[in-house]
This record gives structure tokens, sequence and C-alpha cells, in this order.
């Protein structure tokens, strides 16, 4: 203070109006101690019980899977965490070849060239990814899967309404939940910026018609983008293979604890072709060299893409994105290798598959409701038993088991329809406890297994 | 002497073996396997990958070593000082980091039972009034994922309201000061709005006579930052609420700049009526390299009906999701916003109350002038727009003289500084400064640090004019020299991916 001359730090205020100023403190809580603070959380989150309490079959989403010790020890470095974006490459190289990686990583995953080192979520990223279609075909049409999640139903909706661009969406067979190819036949024209379908579907089963409708979409001038989650990538063909232009998902399984639904790690990939490249949204990390040529580097690269530069003429607003989930991901990916990832998929494929046959055993249950192939998560329908889905999930939790996630409401030509999710982490022991607790609920005898808390 | 670690670490792909295992996922069960026999007969055949991915191949301590290398090459607020202007890089509390990895937080889906997340659900409602409190708002929604996330949703908010209103289709444009941040503008156009820039006066603040004439029936809005990007307080603000108001034009305050103002003055009394805060600048939550943040948005009690869904509810002993708001937008994510991020800033709160709060804001103004008085006398650096004024957070200098005398430039500087292990500032950041560089040391810094700074700032001025060279070809002492950026955004030499890296190579030979 006595170096700029002033006695009292307010002066440094002055030139805010007094009416402005607080006169009385804020309605805050009084400061605590570190270790009351530590006391204070740790016992609020205790009241939380979590699948490290008691089995849950959720995902929808944003799904339970292990994270390695190694990537957790990675994201912690204070290096990494507590820097800002690299602005300034030469200092901050350890971040840029990390998300450099992420993003290769992501390119062999999914058979596309180019990947981003990030969006929000999978939710916002199919609104970039409908506005990048609409500025690359000159076409405001986007058609999507009627079985979409919801939750990126409604965010495509809000991103896309601004800028004219208009959803429709696709019918579905209803004996095995593909996507009614007629429909898409009637429904496509020289309109259509893009054909949007996800892999797995938002209720688990893998879209077959992969070729039919990708080459729909492109005889019509339309882009194609595929929506993934990356866990089924080690087993399940590629987007790429399947000459999708874009790709999104969601990677917060790469690494990622789900932590209540955010952050999350939204994936946006594309072909290496200038004009869809130039539209791309959000920063994407090159490889160059010194300016002596003697080393490799690595620096954000097209940022004339960008809001900083381009301003409203930007191709999205993103300027903060999810880096460090990224380098999660990027960890879990290297450590996964080829192997793993066919690993982790065939895990996790064996024992959702063997929860649904499990679970469709049980009379008058109906899993799942659609006859296709499903990866990790599944429908199953309470109908027959006339029971809903909130009151067994009600008697699962008095069975300390949580259950799926209630599609009764988004989709009520399914009747009472839950979305059950098993991952490499649910045992065979957990699911056998669910599949008996079903058995009870459904035949009144809901109090079975709670005499077998775990 | 700094110097920085320089491994010779390749990218991932040329690292490892073919065969090696960095980890092994759990298998299923044998009775599993057993009762669904082969896995190829349960999948179709044209949806089964034929092609293994060509991800590396490497044992646990090869990734270790290899992540590791990285981080050391690499900087951090916990490296020293980070005085990036508008990014607010202050200390990132370990406590936070330590509460963020709870399991019980991090094994919570967010479609659980409401019954089984009463926990959290408390801490962002808390963290909601709290943030409303600060910010002078009347409620709070924690879905937007960054700063920019929160513009999009105020201006989708806008938007919202004059439709509502009926003059939607009128309304077309949202007015943007020229010393704005990039993503303001941005955010705008995504929301629909057409954007109208206003100049700022000599004094760094929107001019309210262009800011007069360019309001209209067709306003939509205002976005301002305030300290704006100069670090200055915009002196007129009653007059430009009022202005905008009764132009029938909604005021948004950008709140990449709230630090200074904490527990001290809020922007819901200034005449805000949506405001976002940068959770990952003014409450310390780390930047992660890039994210992720949050940036939640607080509103009047009139624009409170559109806010996203679900909003979070509380029936004096309960907590709840509330999706039954016929008014909302809808949403802008999935789910409700990066929890973990917020929690940490609970944290952050709970340990400072409003005078610990007040302190930060007050000795983040202090350590910002105290920077402002050392370097004024810098040879060849100006502080453009009022000298005497107090700045808050942040100021903002020219190297424009230097550079016409010596060449030596913004980036320059911001190069060279690197060399101290010290990071550079934000340069050519705002637009209206040349060779700006805009400087925010936050209240974490100790006043050595401080001054370790302004000495090497004072020198590598000397140096423009001595030994120009020792500045135009730094940095030196970094993991790497300075970089080809041009080479990396050139269609024939761009390698964004290690598949395109190898295409290119494969072209070239
Ligand atoms: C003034 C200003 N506004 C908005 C933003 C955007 O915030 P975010 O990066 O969190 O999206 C920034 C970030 O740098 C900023 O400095």
């Amino acid at each position: 203070m006595q170096e700029i001359g002033i006695k009292s730090i307010d002066e440094l205020y002055a030139d805010i109006s007094q009416k402005y100023r607080l006169k009385k403190p804020l309605n805050l809580p009084h400061a605590l101690s570190e270790f009351e603070v530590k006391r204070h959380v740790e016992a609020l989150l205790s009241k939380n019980k979590t699948c490290n309490d008691i089995p849950v079959f959720l995902g929808a989403g944003c799904w339970p899977h292990y994270v390695p010790a190694v990537v957790r020890e990675i994201v912690q470095r204070s290096e990494l965490v507590t820097s800002y974006t690299p602005y300034q490459p030469e200092i901050s190289q350890g971040m840029l070849q990390a998300l450099f990686e992420y993003q290769s990583m992501i390119c062999e995953l999914t058979d596309m060239d180019i990947v981003n080192c990030s969006m929000y979520d999978w939710a916002s990223a199919l609104g970039e990814a409908a506005r990048m279609a609409t500025r690359i075909t000159g076409r405001k049409e986007i058609l999507i899967p009627k079985l979409i999640h919801p939750e990126r139903a409604v965010t495509l909706q809000v991103y896309a309404e601004p800028a004219g661009i208009v959803t429709e969406k696709l019918v579905y067979d209803k004996e095995n939940g593909q996507i009614n190819t007629d429909d898409l036949k009637g429904k496509i024209s020289n309109k259509t910026a893009a054909v949007y379908i996800e892999n797995p579907s938002y209720l688990g089963f893998i879209e077959e018609q992969v070729k039919e409708i990708s080459r729909e979409a492109h005889a019509h001038g339309a882009l194609f983008i595929v929506g993934v989650d990356p866990t089924s990538l080690g087993i399940l063909k590629p987007p790429g293979e399947y000459d999708a232009d874009i790709v999104i998902g969601e990677a917060q399984p790469l690494g990622n604890f789900m932590n209540f639904g955010g952050p999350l790690l939204g994936i946006f990939a594309c072909r290496d072709d200038m004009n869809i490249i130039r539209q791309m949204p959000g920063r994407i990390i090159g490889m160059t060299t010194t300016q002596d040529s003697s080393k490799h580097g690595f620096c954000m690269t097209l940022q004339t893409r960008e809001q900083h530069i381009r301003r409203e003429k930007a191709t999205s607003n993103i300027c903060s994105n999810e880096a460090l989930c990224a380098v999660a991901s990027a960890v879990h990916m290297a450590l996964l290798g080829p192997e793993g990832f066919r690993e982790l998929g065939e895990t996790i494929m064996y024992k959702a598959n063997y929860a649904m046959q499990r679970i469709s055993k049980i009379s008058r249950v109906k899993a799942p409701i659609f006859n296709s192939t499903h990866f990790k998560e599944f429908t199953v329908n309470f109908d027959e038993a006339g029971q809903s889905v909130e009151e067994v999930n009600k008697k699962l939790l008095q069975n300390q088991i949580h259950g799926g996630k209630n599609i009764s409401e988004e989709f009520p030509e399914f009747g009472e329809t839950a979305l059950f999710c098993v991952t490499e982490i649910h045992s065979k022991n957990e699911i056998e406890r669910l599949a008996e607790a079903l058995t009870g609920i459904l035949e009144g005898k809901s109090d079975v297994q709670a005499s077998k808390l775990g | 002497m700094f110097k920085q670690a320089s491994w010779d670490e390749p990218v991932i792909f040329s690292r490892g073996r073919k065969g090696r295992r960095g980890h092994i996922p759990p298998k299923a069960e044998q009775e599993i396997r057993q009762a669904l026999g082969d896995l190829n007969s349960l999948l179709p055949k044209n949806m089964q990958r034929t092609s293994r991915p060509r991800l590396p191949e490497l044992s646990e301590v090869e990734v270790m070593r290899h992540f590791l290398r990285l981080s050391e090459m690499n900087y951090g607020v916990d490296s020293g000082l980070y005085p990036l202007g508008s990014c607010t890089m202050k200390y990132n509390p370990k406590i936070n980091e330590l509460l963020a990895s709870l399991p019980s937080l991090n094994m919570l889906n967010p479609y659980q039972d409401e019954s089984t997340v009463q926990g959290i659900l408390e801490i962002l409602y808390r963290l909601e009034r709290w943030l409303a409190e600060i910010t002078g708002t009347h409620e709070v929604c924690l879905q937007p994922a960054a700063g920019a996330h929160g513009e999009l949703l105020g201006t989708l908010l806008m938007r919202a309201h004059h439709k509502l209103n009926g003059d939607y289709e009128k309304r077309s444009e949202i007015i943007v000061p020229d010393s704005a941040h990039g993503t303001n503008p941005a955010s705008a156009a995504m929301a629909g709005f057409n954007v109208v820039v206003v100049p700022s006066d000599d004094d760094g603040c929107v001019s309210l006579g262009a800011l007069k004439a360019a309001v209209s029936e067709r306003t939509a809005g205002l976005m301002l930052t305030n300290p704006n990007t100069l670090g200055i307080f915009e002196k007129n603000i009653d007059e430009i609420a009022r202005i905008v108001h009764e132009a029938g034009g909604l005021l948004y305050y950008d709140g990449a700049n709230l630090n200074p103002l904490l527990c001290k003055a809020r922007p819901g009394d200034m005449g805000f009526d949506i405001v976002h805060i940068n959770i990952h600048k003014t409450f310390s939550t780390p930047h992660g390299g890039g994210g992720p943040g949050a940036g939640p948005v607080g509103v009047t009690e009139e624009l409170a009906k559109f806010l996203p869904i679900p909003r979070i509810g509380f029936n004096g002993t309960r907590y709840c999701l509330d999706y039954d708001k016929p008014h909302s937008i809808g949403k802008i994510r999935g789910f409700y916003g990066n929890i973990a991020v917020l929690l940490r800033a609970y944290a952050y709160i709970l340990s400072l109350g409003n005078e610990g709060l007040k302190e930060v804001a007050e000795v983040s103004v202090l350590n910002a002038n105290y920077l402002m008085k050392k370097l004024q006398g810098a040879k060849g650096l100006t502080l453009p727009y009022n000298s005497v004024r107090p700045r808050k957070h942040e100021c903002v200098f020219s190297a424009k003289l230097l550079k016409s005398e010596t060449g030596v430039s913004a980036l320059n500087i911001a190069k060279r500084l690197l060399d101290f292990g010290l990071h550079a500032p934000t340069i050519y950041f705002p637009l209206i400064v040349e060779e700006a560089l805009m400087i925010e040391p936050t209240e974490t810094f100790e006043k050595e640090e401080l001054d370790r700074f302004t000495e090497n700032m004072h020198k590598i001025c000397e140096e423009a004019y001595t030994t120009p060279e020792t500045v135009l070809q730094a940095p030196h002492n970094t993991a790497v020299s300075k970089l080809d950026e041009v080479k990396a955004s050139h269609p024939r030499t761009m390698a964004l991916s290690w598949r395109m890296h190898l295409k290119k190579n494969a072209q070239k030979t």
C-alpha cells in the first residue's frame, strides 16, 4: 500500500459508487477451518448411497466403470491440474502432447481422422454437430432417431432452434427397435443436412443397418452423424468404417467417474476434409516443429475458427472445455490398448447379456422389449406383472439394490419399462441378487433378500 | 535459474511393443461365459469390429512414465506466478481436490433415486443460494459447463424473455463493447442474434454516446464485463443500465472478472438481469489445462421461470429435482452440471466466508495496482486509457512503443518471461489495445513473487534495447524453443492426429 501510495484498500474502490458498495456482510456461512470443511463435506456426502454401497444398475448416458489407479495418479499431477489453456505452447508441451494423444487415440477407436480436444458432453456435442452440418450443407433439416436419449433430444433442440434448424424423428421398427428405413427414405430429401444415429442406441441395442442409412444419407447429399459409447468400440464396428462424416459421443467411461453427471467429456470427430475441418467447433491440437526444425512439438491449430479470433462468426462459442477429462481418457486408452478394449467390450457385453437373459426368465417380465443385440444396457418391461417401475424400484431399494432408469414417462408407448445398465463393475453375484430380488418382488415376496445385505 | 524439463518423449504411438499390456479389465465370470458361449454368435456379423484399433501397446510403468514426463513439461499455478489476464489463475486449495475425489461423490449416477442423493443435492442447493447472494441475483442455475456455456444460456434466456413478451422477432440485436471477450459475440450469434459493437471512450469504459446511438427497439440486451477487460470499473454503470432497460433490453454480466467484487459489490445491485460466474476463475477450481470448469447463471426473479430443467427444490425436509417448469428453455447439456467442480466451489466458500472472500477481492485489487505501479516506467511500455485511475483485478499495458523502437513485440516479451519460470500475461487481448499485455496477478501470490515478475519485466524491456536478439529468440529455457505455429495450421503440413501425421509422412516419401 505504501508503494502505491494509499492508506486503505478502499481507496482502490473509490470509483465504485457508494450505493453499490456493500455495507453489510452477505448472508454466507461462517468460515471454517480446513478440518471442519472436510468433516462437514464428508458428512453431507455420506448421506449419499453410491454404487460402492449397493449395486446400482443405472447408466443412461453416465456409466459406472472402473478407473485404473494410474489414471488417477496422472490427473492429480499439479502441473497439469493447475495449468490454463496452453496459450504459451513452449511451456505447456505436456498438456498439449497429452491432448494430441487423446485426439489421436479417439481417432483410432472411431476410425476417424480428426478429433477436437473436447466438447462439454455428448448432448452439447450433438447440438454442435447439427449446427456444423447445416453450415457445411447450407440445409436446415436434421433427421434423428425416435429412440434417442430425451436429454440429448432436448439439448439438440435448444442448440438447433436459434439457427433455424428443424429436427424430425425417424420411427423405429416395432419388433427390433431398428430405424425404419422406409420412414428414412420417406423423410430424407435434398433439404436434409444430416442423418443422426446412435450406436449403441439409448436403449442399449445395436443399430445394424448402418451401411444402408449411411448410403441413404450420402445419396441425398446429407452428412451422416453417429453417436457412440467408446467402451463398445473394442468389439463393435467403428463408425469410420461405415462412412460417418461426424462422430460424437461420451468419453466419460474412459477414465472419468460419474460424479453425479459431470464433468463429462464430449467426443467430436470428423474426416480429413478441409471443408469439414474448417467448420469444426472447439480446440484442436496439432503437431509441429520448433522454428529451427530441431524438435517436434505441439500447439493449438486452426484457431481462426474460434471465438477469440472470429468472434460472432466463430464456429462455436466454446472456450473452456473438458481438457483434464480428456487427459484421463488418454491415459485410460493407453493403458487398455487394443487388447484391453476388446476385453473390456467383451466383459461388458457378456455381463449385460447374462443379466438380460437371467431377468427375461422371470415370469411375466419382458427383457428386452426389442429383439436386437444389446451391448451394456437393456430394457425390462413389467406390464404383464402388473407393477409399475416406480413400485419395483422402490422395493428393490428396500432390498439394497438400485434398479434401472424409469423410462415409462419418456416413452409411454413402452408401458412400465426400465433401462438397466450392467458393466464390468457388476459381479455375477450382484446380477443374481438383482434377479432374485426381482423374482421376489414380482411374486409379492419383496423382503426375500433383505436378510442377505452385503 | 529456471530450466524446464525437456524430455525427448515421443508420441505415445512410438512407445511400447506389440503384446504389452498396461491394464487388464475384469473378465466375465466363467459361468457367464459358458452360459452365453462365443460372443461372436451374439454380435451381428456386419457389426463386429474386424480390425483392431491401432492403439499403442504399453506396460503400466511405461504409461506412467510417459505421462509423468509430460506433466514435467507443463507449468501450473503451483509452479509459479501465472498472471494470465482475464483468467484469474489463483491457487487451487488442495482440500478441495481431496473432497472432489471422495467415492461418495465419484460413484453417484445422476439418475439415482432422490433418497440416495440427498447429500449432494443439499450441497448444490446451498451453493445455488450462496452464489445468488454473492451475485445479488434471485435464482442460480448450475447447469452450464463453462463461462461461454453460461453466456449461451444467458442469451437464450433473453430470447425466451422477449419471445414471451411477443417482441422477439423485433429484438434481434445484442450489443457488446469492443473490449468484450470473443465468447460474448459468439454466444449472442449462437442464440440467433445480430451483434452490434459499441466503442470504448478515452477512459476505457463504454461510450455512453455510442451506446445511446446503438440501442433501439431492436435491442435484446447488452453483454458487459465489469470491471471490464482493461480492469477498469464501468464508471457509468448506472446510466448504462438505465439506457438498456429503457430501451427494453436486458443487461448481461460476464462474470469472468467477478473476483475483485466478491463481497464488495454485486452485479445484481447494479441492474444486471443475468449473471454468469466462471467458477474456475473466481471460485478457485483448477483450470485443468483448459477445463473442466463451471459457469452457473444467476437471474432476476422475472427470468427464473426460463431456467433449464431440472431445478433443485427443497420442501423443508427433502431435496428434489423438479422438472415441472413449463416456461423452461429446456436443457443445454446432459444432467445437472459439472458437479465435481461445483463441490470444490462449495468448499471454497465455506473455507472463506464473507470476510475471507472480501479479503480475496481486496488483495487481488491491491496486487494488480501494485504491479501496475511497479511496471509504470518500464522502458517502452505504456498504460493506455486513463493511467491514473486505479485498476481492479488486472491492468493492461501496451508494448506498441517498444515494438516500434526495438522490434520486440508483446509476443516476444511473453516468450522471454517463460525463460524466468514465470508464465506470460494474456497477450493481444483486449483487442482495443495494440500489443496488449493483460496482467492479472490474483490474490494468491506474495510480494516477493510479484517483485520477481516486475523485475524481470524491466529487465526484458532493457534487453529489448540492448540485446534484442535474446528476446526475439526466446524462449530458451522451456521444454522446446519457439514453435512453428504457422506450419501447424497449414493444410499441407497440418497434422491433427497421429494417423494424419503418418499419412502426410507417407505422402512425402
Ligand atoms: C472476459 C471473459 N469472458 C468469457 C470467458 C469464457 O469463459 P469460459 O472459458 O469459462 O467459457 C472468458 C475466458 O477466458 C473471459 O476471459
